[in-house]
């Protein structure tokens, strides 16, 4: 048994944009919403989606935070990005309707549990007050089908739940929108990893 | 990074419950599902990367990185302690990131409404990356209780909020550091929900040793994040 024992998790609270989303406080933060250039490489597209509670409320102080590959399926996780085309990693609060936006590029698809290739898929790290501990989720998307149907993730995710695990496309004024609506709580919970 | 190690998991005994009711708002926000175990992939065991570019030089010092024409109000403290994985190895050059109340309880953040003077000198939030030993340190100013609508007369311990990332995305941690003796930790369902062999871990403890003669008390406050499930063998698996 090790004597050093994790601590434990507390809510994120409602205080939290000064500190994590600092730019409407006039101070830089260690990441945007927006995490690509005009010419960082790849399908560059909008994830938008808004998070409600179990009331079907909107959660107005809600934290997301993701993490992706790049175009090519490559994770910046080497000093100074390594050969990714960009860090992969940003932060958005929630506004009042529970909205939520980022600026990305469509990622490519990364190895996986024995060497299978995973679908593409953005990992979501969400908090908000009300959230004794952070939830793991992720987001695919719905123009993936092939690559989908065998993801060794979504493969472990009862198949009636994968859905609220896929974003939806639309085009809007020639511009890539992937919607994707969290739900805490509720029939349409969305699914919530322990990794 | 280290895309090999694969860590142990979130250790719920510790943690709270994903609904604690008598903290509301975890009655309508608490996933009522059960988590769908998955295996930890590149996805999860790799990190986000910020050098020591995304730090200022005072970014670990409250009690001057808003300071605008003098020094804010306050006991005047220092918070340092370690960051450790569940072998007590230190985990280095991690990004933590704090943000709390002024002393008189108030936040900056405009939705805080609390009845309390903003300190124009006090901003609140600041950051750092552990050493080679997995230490950090804050200067800042010992934050104050403050009301909130929990329930009637609900009162907020004086706390501490830290971020913490670790060395993959599984290893996050978002928590909050509290101050020994706190007569108001009996009363709060936030720290009381973590199962009450644990609460302790979240308490830091005064020490002489940080405290800086004729300027500053001192708080150590240790954390200790996942660690490798084992340890990694020269063969494979």
């Amino acid at each position: 048994m090790s004597m050093w024992k994790q601590t434990p998790s507390q809510t994120v609270g409602p205080y939290f944009a000064y500190a994590l989303t600092p730019e409407s406080y006039g101070f830089r933060g260690i990441a945007t919403n927006r995490l690509v250039e005009p010419d960082t490489p790849g399908e560059h597209i909008v994830i938008e989606g808004r998070v409600f509670d179990g009331n079907g409320d909107p959660v107005e102080d809600a934290l997301l935070e993701i993490w992706q590959a790049d175009s090519q399926g490559r994770y910046a996780d080497a000093p100074g990005g390594g050969s990714a085309d960009f860090l992969g990693f940003g932060r958005c609060g929630t506004d009042p309707q529970g909205r939520f936006r980022f600026e990305t590029v469509k990622p490519g698809r990364v190895p996986g549990p024995d060497a299978r290739l995973m679908a593409p898929h953005i990992a979501v790290c969400l908090t908000a007050r009300g959230l004794l501990n952070h939830l793991f989720t992720r987001i695919y998307f719905d123009d993936e089908e092939e690559a989908n149907a065998e993801d060794p993730v979504l493969e472990l995710v009862p198949e009636e739940r994968r859905g609220t695990l896929v974003a939806r496309r639309e085009v809007r004024n020639g511009a890539v929108v992937y919607r994707f609506d969290i739900h805490l709580q509720g029939e349409r919970e969305t699914v919530f990893f322990d990794v | 990074m280290r895309r090999n190690i694969t860590y142990k998991p979130r250790d719920w005994s510790s943690h709270p419950p994903m609904i604690h009711p008598d903290y509301k708002s975890t009655r309508t926000r608490g996933p009522t599902k059960p988590l769908i175990p998955i295996p930890q992939t590149l996805t999860d065991l790799t990190v986000p990367v910020y050098g020591h570019e995304a730090i200022g030089e005072l970014d670990n010092d409250l009690t001057r990185n808003a300071a605008k024409n003098g020094e804010p109000i306050g006991e005047r403290i220092v918070v340092a302690g370690r960051v450790l994985d569940e072998d007590g190895r230190p985990v280095r050059n991690t990004l933590i990131e704090i943000w709390q109340a002024n002393a008189a309880g108030r936040y900056i953040h405009r939705r805080d409404q609390h009845h309390a003077p903003l300190d124009p000198n006090f901003h609140g939030a600041g950051r750092c990356l552990t050493d080679d030993d997995g230490w950090y340190r804050f200067v800042t100013i010992r934050p104050g209780p403050y009301p909130w609508q929990n329930h009637h007369n609900a009162w907020r311990p004086s706390h501490i909020h830290f971020s913490l990332f670790g060395p993959s995305f599984v290893t996050r941690l978002i928590t909050q550091m509290y101050f020994p003796g706190d007569p108001l930790l009996a009363y709060d369902p936030i720290f009381q929900s973590v199962p009450g062999h644990a609460r302790d871990r979240l308490i830091s403890k005064f020490d002489l040793d940080l405290t800086v003669p004729e300027w500053a008390t001192g708080y150590r406050f240790d954390i200790v994040l996942r660690g490798p499930k084992e340890t990694p063998m020269e063969a494979g698996k």
